[in-house]
């Protein structure tokens, strides 16, 4: 064979690969890039203000710790067809299934209600009432998902997934010194020494890597999908080429901030953003559009995890396939998430600092049972078969599961006893 | 028959519906299908005890911000 038959044949193959791969990718893109959503966000442009350059090695190291966890929710998701709700209910029995389940449902809610929040203050950066965002989101939210094509949600979801990549263009527009952020970037060092500061931030960027409603998002969405054992690699590689965008996105954040606020005091992305709005419109204008969209990103997410959990755990349809009549719980479950959390974030007084605080504390509750109880259906062989994992699959996964165990709760515990670290 | 009698019967049907529905999901679930090893009820054991670390220290939050 000549040279221009075997480009040609490589090349008629790499298209079909493409194809194959754009109609099989979604749970992984989406699901990753929904993982920086508003409270996501605010951790990396608070890290980047207080730390600079400082901790984007440690970014990077939150690409595996993310593909390996979620990657076997893929596995276990087109293997059963069954998302974690259920799987959890049949493997473990009732008790395990009650409490993942309702510990679930609270965090997922208290969740959805940070988001609205993040929402609301990127769109009151252009002078948009937080009632009028609440309104036009729930409409839109409840238009994506009454279509009838889990499809069509899925490539509407990664436009706005696509839309989280603003930062990268809002980094080029505050000019960083490339060579100090590779230089200082990269180096794995502890910015300021090991303290107690510090190590917050870390268990924070690491507690906003993995929370308990991706593990039950994407293993729903993949069965939604209608993904089978064949489709584990496309759905592995989806997964790993989302873990990829998130940390992108992260280190971009972190970039911004870190050019423009670093060494400030600040408590949120949509403070950074209003900062910025007076330094650049143009970078105020995107930091507040990416705020938008990570909390929109979150919010479509997380109100479908609750709903697909809620139908399989009392056995009602489920599936984005299916029109209202045919589904009437499952978007009824849709609807009341959005709306009381909605209502709970425009109530006057909601104590709404001290819900995103307990949201750290609830989801530290769920995260370690959901992550155990993946290991452990993934080492069974009569459930997984030939899919089970690998020996070296699970001394990664138990690593990097005890790490996350260990680091959230501490998380958890310092949210809840501020002082312990100083 | 009052329109208050009415929509508490109707009500106390709703959540007799609901109590059944429960029930069946404790009797389909009530045998964990995954083989209870050694392994298995250990980690079990040592994420009930963590669980309930947790909810003592959450306890102990609630009723020192009451003081």
């Amino acid at each position: 064979m000549d040279f221009g038959s075997t480009f040609f044949y490589k090349y008629r193959r790499f298209i079909k690969a493409l194809k194959i791969y754009l109609i099989l990718a979604g749970p992984g893109i989406i699901v990753m890039l929904a993982d920086n959503d508003a409270g996501g966000i605010t951790t990396y442009a608070v890290t980047g203000a207080k730390f600079g350059y400082g901790l984007i090695w440690f970014l990077l190291l939150l690409l595996p710790v993310a593909y390996i966890v979620q990657e076997m929710t893929v596995r276990l998701g087109a293997v059963t067809k069954r998302g974690h709700a259920e799987a959890i209910f049949d493997a473990f029995g009732s008790f395990w299934g009650w409490f993942s389940f309702l510990d679930l449902a609270l965090v997922n809610w208290l969740t959805l209600i940070t988001e609205f929040i993040g929402m609301t203050a990127a769109l009151s950066i252009f002078h948009i009432p937080p009632v009028i965002t609440i309104i036009l989101v729930s409409i839109i939210m409840m238009l994506m998902v009454l279509q009838g094509r889990y499809w069509t949600w899925e490539k509407i979801a990664i436009l706005f997934a696509a839309l989280n990549l603003i930062y990268i263009p809002a980094a080029f527009l505050v000019h960083p010194s490339v060579g100090e952020v590779l230089s200082v970037g990269l180096v794995p060092h502890f910015p300021g020494g090991f303290n107690g500061t510090l190590f917050f931030f870390l268990m924070a960027n690491i507690g906003t890597t993995i929370a308990p409603w991706m593990i039950f998002f994407q293993q729903s969405a993949v069965v939604d999908k209608g993904m089978r054992e064949k489709d584990i690699p496309w759905g592995q590689m989806d997964t790993l080429i989302g873990s990829a965008f998130t940390v992108i996105v992260a280190i971009f954040v972190v970039v911004v901030t870190g050019t423009v606020l670093f060494g400030s005091e600040i408590e949120s992305a949509a403070q950074a953003a209003s900062i910025m709005m007076g330094i650049n419109p143009w970078l105020g204008t995107f930091i507040a559009i990416g705020l938008f969209d990570a909390g929109f990103l979150g919010a479509i997410c997380i109100s479908l995890a609750s709903s697909w959990a809620f139908g399989e755990v009392f056995g009602w349809a489920h599936s984005l396939n299916l029109k209202i009549r045919e589904a009437p719980w499952f978007y009824a479950c849709y609807l009341f998430a959005l709306v009381t959390a909605g209502i709970v974030v425009l109530l006057p007084n909601a104590p709404l600092v001290l819900i995103t605080l307990f949201v750290q504390v609830i989801a530290v509750t769920l995260l370690p049972a959901a992550l155990v109880f993946l290991i452990l259906l993934l080492n069974n062989e009569e459930i997984m078969g030939k899919y089970k994992n690998t020996t070296l699959q699970n001394i990664m996964g138990s690593a990097i599961v005890i790490g996350i165990i260990i680091l959230s709760t501490l998380y958890g515990i310092t949210t809840l006893f501020p002082n312990l670290l100083v | 028959m009052t329109i208050g009698t009415v929509a508490g019967g109707r009500m106390m049907m709703v959540v007799h519906g609901w109590l059944e529905k429960i029930r069946d999901i404790n009797r389909k679930y009530a045998t964990p299908r995954i083989t209870m090893s050694r392994t298995v009820k250990f980690v079990l054991l040592m994420l009930r005890l963590y669980l309930i670390v947790l909810v003592i220290l959450l306890g102990y939050k609630f009723w020192t911000m009451l003081q």
